[in-house]
């Protein structure tokens, strides 16, 4: 019986699991920073989901196999990079008001893709996530909260401060000529 | 509202994560405030860069092949390759194929598809929710049914009921033409306190019908009924109790009601 049931799962797995792996993929490429990594993080992590497949009992298989993603993620990072930057301290330094970013008025048509990639990857890993799950996956602010492990009050913040950040950076690079 | 209370709101805005009242608030400050207005289209402008496909990694084929690979075999042909390293034994699949497909369909058509009247009852909400966000629920605005009814005259083809229910609490302030399900709809608007309440009327062949309450959505209550080959929805953040004790008033035919 339980052998019958691995094909069967295999079958569901593949059907309502897999089609979501350019998203595991995409989260785990903007977590661990380059192609081999992310492949390592995203395969593990779709074995994990298969492993505890006959326990998800929820409606979105996409929340579900992105937050295996991401706890994947953050046991790969401890093992493997120990010495990552973690955001607790670039929170509170960026708990100074900065009314810059919006100085001027930003223009996305002169900002090259290459520059937004640079900046979004040079942000804390937990700001980054927050932004790839609302931006990229349209997560909602409890689905986000619930991934993460985080109040939604905490979610909100570092969301804002990392748009915040975002737009420091990418201020010049939006103005060619007219620095802010 | 002031900037710094209308600061912390305007990312929440973005993300659709406000409550209509608050969104209407911020709206109206946007319209008024420079300063503000800037910060909301630079962060729009943000979202926009950060939502460029060419941002968006896509998983390669290759790692998709591994995944798959080290799956037990869905299908009895498969063999299992060499480095799938699971604890459980591999033995030959017993169970027919096609009713694993069978199953895994009605699990994504059951988990996909709503129903016609789950359809519905979203565009209603939908309805509902633009009413209050674009600040337009009336095309008439009137608490005088005696305004209101003729004012339908000639915009479709059926004249709607129209009630006023001051007397019960249920004010009518107004009407408009709105678009539900393909068609023109009567939309008639009614308040309680500080909650509104949408009306939807339209013609249709639907035997009479007693008012039945479907599932909340999006925090919004719905009440349907069919009377006198006419569809009414009524939807509103009023709680499931009162919106049902407006539709028995305004479904009880009362003498002296046009």
């Amino acid at each position: 019986m339980v052998e019958v049931d691995d094909h069967e799962r295999s079958r569901l797995f593949e059907r309502t699991v897999l089609p979501h792996l350019d998203a595991a993929y995409n989260l785990a490429r903007w977590l661990a920073g380059n192609d081999h990594d992310a492949q390592d993080v995203a395969q593990e992590a779709s074995l994990r989901a298969f492993r505890f497949f006959a326990n998800f009992r929820g409606e979105n298989s996409r929340a579900w196999l992105l937050t295996i993603v991401r706890n994947t993620f953050y046991t790969w990072l401890r093992k493997n990079r120990p010495r990552e930057k973690t955001v607790e301290i670039t929170e509170e330094a960026l708990d100074i008001e900065d009314s810059s970013a919006n100085a001027v008025a930003i223009h996305p048509q002169f900002a090259d893709a290459d520059a937004v990639r640079r900046a979004l990857a040079e942000l804390p890993v937990e700001f980054r996530e927050i932004v790839v799950l609302r931006e990229m996956e349209g997560f909602s602010y409890k689905e986000i909260a619930e991934a993460a492990e985080v109040p939604i009050g905490t979610v909100m913040s570092r969301l804002a401060r990392a748009r915040k950040l975002l737009q420091k950076r990418l201020a010049p690079e939006f103005n060619p000529g007219g620095q802010p | 509202m002031t900037c710094p209370e209308a600061k912390p709101l305007i990312d929440p805005y973005a993300d659709g994560e406000l409550d209509v009242s608050v969104a209407l608030a911020l709206e109206q400050h946007l319209q008024s405030c420079s300063a503000c207005a800037l910060a909301w289209r630079n962060l729009q402008n943000l979202k926009k860069t950060l939502k460029q496909d060419t941002l968006y990694f896509s998983a390669p084929e290759e790692l998709r092949q591994r995944i798959k690979a080290e799956l037990p075999s869905p299908s009895p042909a498969k063999t299992i390759p060499p480095r799938a390293a699971w604890p459980w034994n591999w033995i030959s699949i017993t169970l027919s194929g096609a009713f694993a497909v069978c199953l895994a369909l009605l699990l994504i058509v059951t988990q996909s598809r709503p129903s016609a009247e789950q359809q519905l009852a979203q565009e209603i909400v939908s309805s509902h929710v633009r009413s209050l966000m674009a600040g337009h629920a009336t095309d008439v605005a009137s608490t005088d049914q005696h305004t209101v009814k003729p004012w339908f005259n000639g915009k479709l083809d059926f004249s709607p009921p129209v009630r006023d229910l001051a007397a019960e609490d249920f004010p009518l302030i107004g009407g408009r033409l709105d678009y539900v399900a393909g068609r023109s709809v009567a939309a008639l608007v009614f308040q309680r306190h500080q909650h509104l309440i949408n009306l939807f009327v339209w013609r249709a062949t639907d035997a009479d019908s007693k008012p039945t309450s479907v599932p909340p959505r999006q925090g919004y209550n719905l009440i349907h009924w069919s009377h006198a080959e006419m569809v009414f929805w009524a939807v509103s953040d009023l709680n499931a109790k009162e919106l049902m004790e407006f539709v028995q008033n305004f479904a009880t035919d009362k003498p002296g009601s046009p």
